[in-house]
């Protein structure tokens, strides 16, 4: 049930983290309920989240929204708006 | 009548290297004689961006989801417009000014849909795919932030 979950970018610069680990259960099992928890037990993640400003994230290598469904086992990635091209 | 869905190539690299785009038009054409016009962009790095010179931009991305979000750009195009080959290569790593960051280039029997193919191209690469740039700047390094303008121009293709 191990989430993975890869910050990029500002995002990964700011907390010093590029990846983690989440096993707790979160509700709802969304993006959103994902981002929450996350502020929770890692305030460095809350405290960057104010820097960043609009965040987007990914679920399986796929972009995603607050309201996707973060399935079991995911691989789930939050980075700022992408700026390639 | 446009007719979509005809793509026989499509090349999507993500790389550190530098590339030729005269051997990557080549690639592209390769034996696809129906091929009458072929349009290419390429994006490279300014020496000043919002007031400060740039000493090197870095370019990072999200491997695995990269490639996979480039290929589904070409597909997406593929299903719009008629194009016979489509082409992204996107450096990584660190760049400095005048060099190449990134080639897209699209083929069609006739050049109108070359080209459509290859804008709407850019402007998904600008909003989807996961890649971030840092610049170096005399003040110090800074993450470029996404633009607007960039959020409208992907906008006109869904209207």
């Amino acid at each position: 049930m191990t989430i993975h979950v890869r910050l990029f970018a500002s995002l990964r610069e700011r907390t010093g983290i590029d990846h983690l680990q989440v096993s707790e259960a979160f509700e709802p099992a969304t993006v959103a309920g994902l981002k929450a928890h996350l502020c929770v037990i890692n305030p460095m993640f809350a405290e960057a989240l104010k820097d960043v400003g609009r965040l987007r994230a990914a679920v399986n290598h796929d972009m995603a929204e607050d309201d996707t469904i973060v399935p079991p086992a995911a691989e789930v990635a939050f980075f700022p708006p992408v700026t390639g091209g | 009548m446009v007719k979509t869905g005809q793509l026989r190539r499509s090349l999507v690299k993500v790389q550190e290297d530098d590339f030729d785009v005269s051997q990557c038009l080549q690639e592209l054409r390769e034996g696809i004689p129906q091929i009458g016009a072929v349009a290419a962009f390429v994006g490279t790095v300014r020496d000043l961006n919002e007031g400060s010179s740039i000493h090197t931009m870095t370019l990072e991305h999200y491997p695995g989801m990269t490639e996979k979000s480039l290929e589904n750009i070409v597909a997406v195009a593929n299903g719009r417009f008629e194009i016979l080959s489509a082409m992204i290569i996107h450096r990584v790593g660190p760049l400095k000014p005048e060099d190449q960051i990134v080639l897209a280039a699209c083929t069609s029997p006739h050049r109108q849909q070359a080209f459509l193919a290859c804008e709407f191209i850019m402007d998904y690469l600008k909003t989807e795919a996961p890649f971030w740039k840092k610049e170096q700047t005399p003040d110090g390094g800074r993450w470029v932030s996404a633009r607007d303008s960039d959020d409208s121009a992907k906008a006109r293709w869904e209207s």
